[in-house]
């Protein structure tokens, strides 16, 4: 029984109860409804094996969107415990590890797997490429994301969540104040799914550098490629730095070692210092893909090629060096003198510059350009003077004297969700609507997105600027309750209110998905929108091989050459196309990373060294194994391509082309 | 015969043996912890260098100035990373 005793929560309570209840529920019931479909091989064959870019992105996007909503449950539950004076909704145990479990869930299980999403699904078809230049690594990377992810969900079910913030910063993540396995998931969980990221970055990297289509040199790549670019070197460069961190954290908790802890030598400083090294160049991974999507919707829809292309690639590089400039700012506070402060207040001030100048090329795009208010620019125009005041209020912060006064209140809050809902969330949205049809053949509804649109929007404001204030007035973060007096009352009940109203966006959301699954038309065509880029010269759906002849390139926007000025994009004779092989390896990968990470978080040894052992022999039979791909030959290639033929009535936009 | 020979590869094999030993002295030795930090972060830098250049063969193909870039800008923002560190948890703490 003693055994067994570790996996009890620590602090249970009747909603956890009826969470264990419904997760066991929606698993057999998942389970059954597949084994009843006969679905297995199919998800086996099609997906869990696939190395297919565009599956993989899929993939991804789907757990984003799941994960969007867990995190999303935790959020109104924190903004509902706060909506009145003493509130007795969560105790403070369980408001702790629900805003850790929120931010953690947020940042890394659904805006990372969401960039990944589409770094996956567009920069191939950008670049005019086949596949990414690992495809199975790429398979690895996902499996990897998947495993961390549902070893971080499964805590708050078996043996506790995590509850020392998303920062986890020691001592109080130490042994000594977090007593039971929560930090050893979040130690555990956010290693695994951070190597994945780091095979991402390395793989991104390589595809966008060696894959890219004849004539395309890298002053012609689409903006969204440009930013991944930049993104994946941020990634290649700052995770490794979290690895070594999320490395002595968990030796420190399972071995006894004294890195972080307050005696024998250590330093729990170092912590938060390792923490934000890797924390701030991460931030700017999650907006910089954001500014890459808005860039190609805002010239989508305002008819012109973006404005100031050098300037947008100048201002990322510049970004990417900045954000590992600017760190010490996270924790101004913490006893480092002026001089070291002053320093950093500069840094992090110059960032503001190069965004600046990216904003100011939006808007200059759309000056004079013929603007269609579909919902993907709505989230675009609705990002440009939301994010500039999450900007504004970013130098605010960066004032480090000032910043003893908004460190760790909800001021900082308020900031924070400034840049990142609007700045990220937002392109994600929008991302969404405006690539949903190249991948599912159907558009999204233009009125109930509207609606999401304006639900969300409107929730943001409601639901994060009243922080500003109560955070001005000395609200601190993180802290579960509040008493009458302090007057924050109203402004939190507000807070609510827009939370709320955020909800409802996204159940409009969810059912936009599932009314234009029955309702869309399907005969759309590949270029539904009158897009610019590459990845639109494809069919919709799109083949296996994307690309039957890859496109020759002369512009950033090769895709409108080709419509408005005559641009040869396919020329010359088909040829046999070399593709890569379905393997199984990384979905079995991920389960014994699963069963590692598992073991190593309640230190059962025998099935933790099982696994590592079972990691290596992967990794070895792989070097072993023989595996050239196979070849499509051109005869399959015409059958393929008969498929498709031109929509009737959209010749005008031409080279229309849809699957009869 | 010349060519088949890999005498650069063998000679880095033997100046990496030896940059090996030089460093084992340090433990071997008397000598102040000082020097003896110099000598190790003198030879752990000549030996990486060695390895990358001879052994993983970067500058070999067409693309060595990319990995130059990439090796550079690496060392400046590990660099960057260790001195303000330093200063902020030390030297101006
Ligand atoms: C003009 C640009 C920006 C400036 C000057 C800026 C400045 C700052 C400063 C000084 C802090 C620390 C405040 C404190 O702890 O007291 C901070 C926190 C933060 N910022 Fe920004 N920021 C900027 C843009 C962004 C962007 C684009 C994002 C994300 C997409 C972002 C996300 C965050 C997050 C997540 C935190 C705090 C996390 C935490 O402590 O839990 N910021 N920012
Ligand atoms: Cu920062």
């Amino acid at each position: 029984m003693e055994f067994f005793e570790r996996f009890a929560i620590p602090h249970p309570s009747p909603m956890i109860y009826a969470s264990m209840v419904a997760i066991a529920l929606v698993s057999i019931g998942i389970l059954v409804g597949i084994t009843y479909f006969k679905k297995w091989g199919y998800l086996w064959h099609e997906w869990f094996t696939s190395v297919d870019h565009k599956k993989i992105g899929i993939m991804y996007l789907i757990s984003a969107l799941i994960m969007l909503f867990r995190g999303g449950a935790d959020a109104i539950l924190m903004r509902a415990q706060l909506s009145s004076p003493e509130m007795k909704l969560l105790d403070a145990q369980h408001y702790n590890e629900i805003f850790t479990t929120h931010g953690v869930v947020m940042i890394f299980f659904v805006v990372m797997p969401f960039i990944f999403a589409f770094m996956n699904l567009i920069v191939p078809l950008q670049i005019g490429g086949r596949d990414v230049a690992f495809p199975r690594l790429n398979a690895l990377s996902f499996w990897l994301f998947f495993a961390g992810a549902m070893l971080f969900n499964i805590s708050f079910v078996i043996g506790g969540s995590p509850d020392a913030g998303w920062t986890s910063y020691f001592p109080l993540a130490g042994n000594d104040f977090s007593t039971s396995v929560g930090t050893n998931y979040y130690m555990l969980a956010l290693q695994i799914s951070g190597i994945g990221s780091l095979m991402t970055g390395i793989n991104m990297i390589t595809t966008i550098l060696k894959m890219r289509a004849p004539g395309m040199t890298l002053m012609k790549l689409p903006m969204f490629t440009w930013s991944a670019l930049i993104t994946n070197v941020i990634i290649v460069f700052a995770f490794p730095v979290l690895t070594i961190a999320l490395l002595m954290g968990t030796t420190d908790r399972l071995f006894g070692t004294n890195f972080f802890t307050t005696g024998n030598g250590g330093m729990d400083m170092l912590w938060a210092n390792f923490f934000w090294v890797w924390g701030h160049p991460e931030v700017y991974i999650l907006i910089l893909p954001a500014f890459g999507l808005y860039s190609e919707i805002i010239s989508t829809f305002s008819g012109r090629n973006l404005y100031g292309y050098k300037s947008m690639v100048g201002s990322m590089v510049l970004i990417s060096l900045l954000s590992f400039l600017v760190w010490t700012h996270h924790f101004f506070t913490m006893g480092q003198g002026a001089f070291t402060n002053s320093i950093f207040s500069i840094t992090t001030m110059a960032i503001a510059v190069p965004t600046g100048v990216k904003i100011f090329n939006w808007l200059f795009t759309m000056w004079k350009g013929k603007i269609r208010f579909t919902v993907p620019m709505l989230y675009s125009v609705g990002f440009i003077p939301l994010f500039t005041i999450g900007g504004v209020t970013g130098v605010m912060l960066a004032m480090s004297a000032a910043d003893y006064q908004y460190h760790n209140t909800m001021f900082l809050v308020a900031h924070f969700h400034n840049t990142i809902i609007p700045g990220v969330l937002f392109a994600l949205l929008a991302g969404l609507t405006y690539y949903w049809p190249k991948f599912f053949g159907f558009m999204l509804n233009e009125k109930i997105g509207k609606s999401t649109f304006w639900l969300v929007a409107v929730g943001f404001v409601l639901t994060f600027f009243p922080m500003y204030i109560t955070g001005l007035d000395g609200q601190a973060r993180r802290m579960y309750t509040y008493s009458e007096e302090t007057g924050f009352g109203p402004l939190n009940m507000l807070s609510f209110v827009g939370s709320a109203l955020f909800a409802i966006g996204f159940v409009t959301l969810v059912y936009n998905l599932y009314y234009s699954f029955k309702n869309s038309p399907r005969n759309i065509g590949s270029d539904p929108w009158d897009a610019r880029s590459v990845e639109w010269a494809t069919h919709t759906p799109i083949p296996e091989y994307n690309f039957a002849r890859l496109p020759q390139v002369a512009s950033s926007e090769a895709f409108w050459d080709m419509k408005k000025k005559g641009h040869k994009l396919f020329t010359g004779e088909l040829k046999e196309i070399h593709m890569p092989n379905n393997s199984g390896v990384p979905f079995v990968l991920g389960i014994i990373f699963f069963i590692a990470g598992f073991s190593f978080v309640f230190a059962l040894w025998v099935p933790a060294v099982v696994a590592v052992i079972g990691i290596f022999v992967c990794m070895a039979l792989r070097s072993f194994e023989q595996d050239h791909g196979r070849h499509i030959n051109v005869k399959e290639i015409k059958e393929i391509e008969a498929q498709y033929e031109e929509v009737p009535g959209n010749e005008d936009r031409s080279h229309t082309t849809t699957r009869v | 015969m010349k060519e088949l020979f890999p005498a650069k590869q063998v000679m880095g094999f033997v100046f990496s043996l030896i940059l090996t030993a030089v460093a084992l002295l340090v433990y071997f030795t008397n000598m102040s912890f000082a020097v003896g930090m110099t000598i190790l972060l003198v030879t752990a830098f000549i030996q990486a260098f060695l390895q990358l250049v001879v052994f993983m063969h970067a500058g070999e193909s067409k693309d060595s100035s990319a990995i130059y870039t990439n090796i550079v800008y690496g060392i400046i923002l590990a660099a960057i990373t260790i001195f303000g560190s330093l200063l902020i948890l030390i030297w101006d703490m």
